[in-house]
């Protein structure tokens, strides 16, 4: 009995190989994709590495070296008007971006997949959260956080729950939509049958099965959430101003721009950037992922 | 079709009572006494409990509800913190500009969005298809704001064609038109991004489909087949799309307006979360809310007035 099982573990782990290896090979015909990822690991490295890659704090001003223009000497990017390194500011301005962009991911995905598994499982719950999600969807989203901001006050911490609350109806839907199908399974019924709690069902049955599309949501929404607080710090709703990130920079910059236009249109590149990254691998994500999606 | 609208319209009341709901408990979690923003720093007790019996802040919070829903009713929306003056009234004198902007961006992301997606579809796997859906995604992914600053600092401060900020004047106007042209664009980039990918990937399904390769059997010309059965058919979700974003677009004012200093609703938001003017803040969310949920509601409808296929259980 003994080999036979472990025969089977080995044959379940080569085809998981096999499954994974061809998924990159899918992943890499997108060759759009494959730059936005690119994108996303620089992001990520400079996040981590933002100490060593570069020599000025980001914050610390020097008023001999004001709006530098890029190229300077020492400071390749130029500096602000406060004469702050640009280099520096954008470094540490991905490493914000990036925290904050996963941090109300998570957050937003956690929540929405936790509510989407219930209202789809149960049918009680179900006209009870998608009614409080219809009434979520009646504000445009940026709305939605502007009003979480009002009531809980202006703060990067304050604009990731903003987000985070925005992206909890999206999320459940999409899942809800899958555990929908997901449950008329064949293999769930016979988890029924053979008396599997409710829990177990949910959450090692159809969880699994069912993350394709929640995988896809999170990676775009990245993008909007990168997107969405930095127009929130550009209308001074999130970031301090002398906080390097992004929205607010480009908002600080605004004034200075006829002098020193670097200040609004290096964050600004950053920005897009990323965000496009993360859009073209979320697009690539879906296709390969949910075939019914796929863009033609 | 009738049963639809009238079930949509009774769905409508419930969602704008629901809408007022969370607006009016936002601002009574939010924060702060208003009787103490309102009384200033050099308020007594006494003055604070005149101004809180004043608004009605000491009736029960179900009974302050139903007066603000009375309120409502009747057009009152409540008092400014910061100017006294009517938050109806100082709406209703800024709403034109938002709605113009949106009009205005709606117009600037169907000219562009829709050929766009057509002439990808129809040269789909050329250079062609691959700039303009290279150019939606980055449309999507560019932040609002900072092409609005771009937009300023190339045709306003550089080359002085157009005004740097401002909208005085109608759109339909020289003037106004001048003025508007730059938000327009600024808000209808992301829109026309969103139109184009939708209206590429519905012409692409529509010229697949089993009655067009019927029609160019029997010899139509390719024009027509393209003109007349491929976009009539291929334009049915666009317009949802459209409609949709019209109601976004509305969303999108807030920022537009920032950046080229247009006096509008969103304008006047951001400036009363920063003073904590929450009747303001209350009045200008109501507000988008309901025309954004009526305006989808109008679009459902239309889809499916246009499309017989669609009926709404």
């Amino acid at each position: 009995m003994q080999p036979q099982t472990t025969e089977t573990s080995v044959s379940v782990k080569v085809s998981k190989n096999e499954a994974l290896t061809r998924r990159l090979k899918q992943f890499f015909k997108y060759k759009l994709a494959v730059i936005g990822l690119i994108v996303i690991l620089v992001q990520i490295f400079l996040a981590i590495f933002a100490n060593s890659v570069t020599s000025y704090s980001p914050t610390v001003q020097d008023l001999t070296h004001v709006n530098l223009k890029p190229g300077s000497p020492g400071h390749w990017l130029g500096t602000d008007n406060y004469g702050r390194d640009m280099w520096s500011r954008l470094v540490f301005g991905a490493r914000l971006s990036l925290m904050v962009g996963f941090s109300s991911v998570i957050i937003g995905t956690v929540i929405g997949t936790l509510l989407g598994l219930l209202a789809g499982f149960y049918k009680f719950l179900d006209t009870i959260i998608m009614r409080i999600s219809d009434l979520m969807f009646a504000f445009p989203g940026i709305l939605l956080a502007m009003l979480i901001i009002a009531i809980l006050g202006t703060s990067l911490l304050n604009v990731v729950i903003a987000i985070s609350i925005w992206s909890i109806p999206s999320c459940a839907r999409i899942v809800r939509g899958s555990v929908l199908s997901l449950k008329k399974q064949e293999y769930i019924t016979a988890m029924r049958a053979l008396g599997a709690s409710h829990f177990r069902i949910i959450f090692q049955h159809i969880l699994p099965n069912g993350t394709a599309p929640i995988i896809v949501f999170a990676t775009m929404h990245m993008g909007t959430a990168i997107l969405s607080t930095s127009a929130l710090s550009f209308l001074g709703l999130g970031a301090e101003p002398s906080t390097p990130e992004w929205g607010a920079m480009i908002s600080a910059g605004q004034q200075y721009m006829w002098q020193a236009p670097h200040l609004v249109i290096i964050p600004g590149i950053a920005i897009m950037l990323v965000v496009f990254a993360f859009n073209v691998v979320g697009d690539a994500l879906r296709d390969m992922l949910d075939p019914n999606m796929k863009s033609r | 079709m009738v049963t639809m609208i009238i079930k949509r319209l009774i769905q409508l009341i419930f969602l704008l009572i629901g809408i007022t709901f969370i607006v009016f408990m936002a601002m009574h979690i939010a924060p702060g006494d208003p009787a103490s923003i309102i009384g200033g720093p050099t308020a007594t007790q006494s003055d604070i409990l005149a101004i809180h019996h004043r608004l009605g802040l000491d009736k029960p919070i179900i009974i302050q509800y139903l007066d603000y829903l009375n309120g409502i009713l009747h057009g009152d929306l409540g008092f400014s913190f910061q100017t006294n003056r009517s938050v109806a009234q100082e709406i209703w004198t800024r709403l034109p500009n938002t709605i113009d902007l949106a009009i205005a961006s709606m117009i600037v992301a169907i000219i562009i969005g829709v050929p766009a997606g057509i002439i990808s579809a129809l040269k789909q796997n050329s250079w062609l298809d691959f700039s303009s859906t290279t150019l939606s995604l980055a449309g999507i992914s560019i932040p609002n704001f900072w092409l609005g600053a771009l937009l300023i600092l190339v045709f306003a401060v550089n080359l002085q064609w157009l005004p740097v900020g401002g909208l005085d004047t109608p759109f339909w106007t020289f003037k106004g038109f001048k003025e508007i042209l730059l938000p327009a664009i600024t808000l209808g980039t992301g829109s026309a991004a969103m139109i184009a990918r939708m209206s590429r990937s519905s012409m692409l399904e529509i010229i697949r489909a089993d009655f067009v390769r019927t029609a160019r059997a029997k010899g139509v010309k390719e024009h027509m087949v393209i003109w007349v059965h491929c976009l009539r058919n291929a334009l049915i979700p666009v317009v949802t799309v459209i409609g949709l974003n019209f109601g976004g677009l509305l969303g999108g004012t807030i920022i537009t307006e920032q950046v080229f200093a247009i006096n509008g609703v969103g304008r006047l938001m951001v400036e009363s979360i920063a003073s904590r003017d929450f009747p303001m803040v209350q009045g200008g969310v109501l507000l988008i809310a309901f025309i954004f949920v009526i305006v989808n509601l109008v679009v459902d409808i239309v889809y499916a007035l246009i499309d017989p296929r669609i009926s709404y259980q």
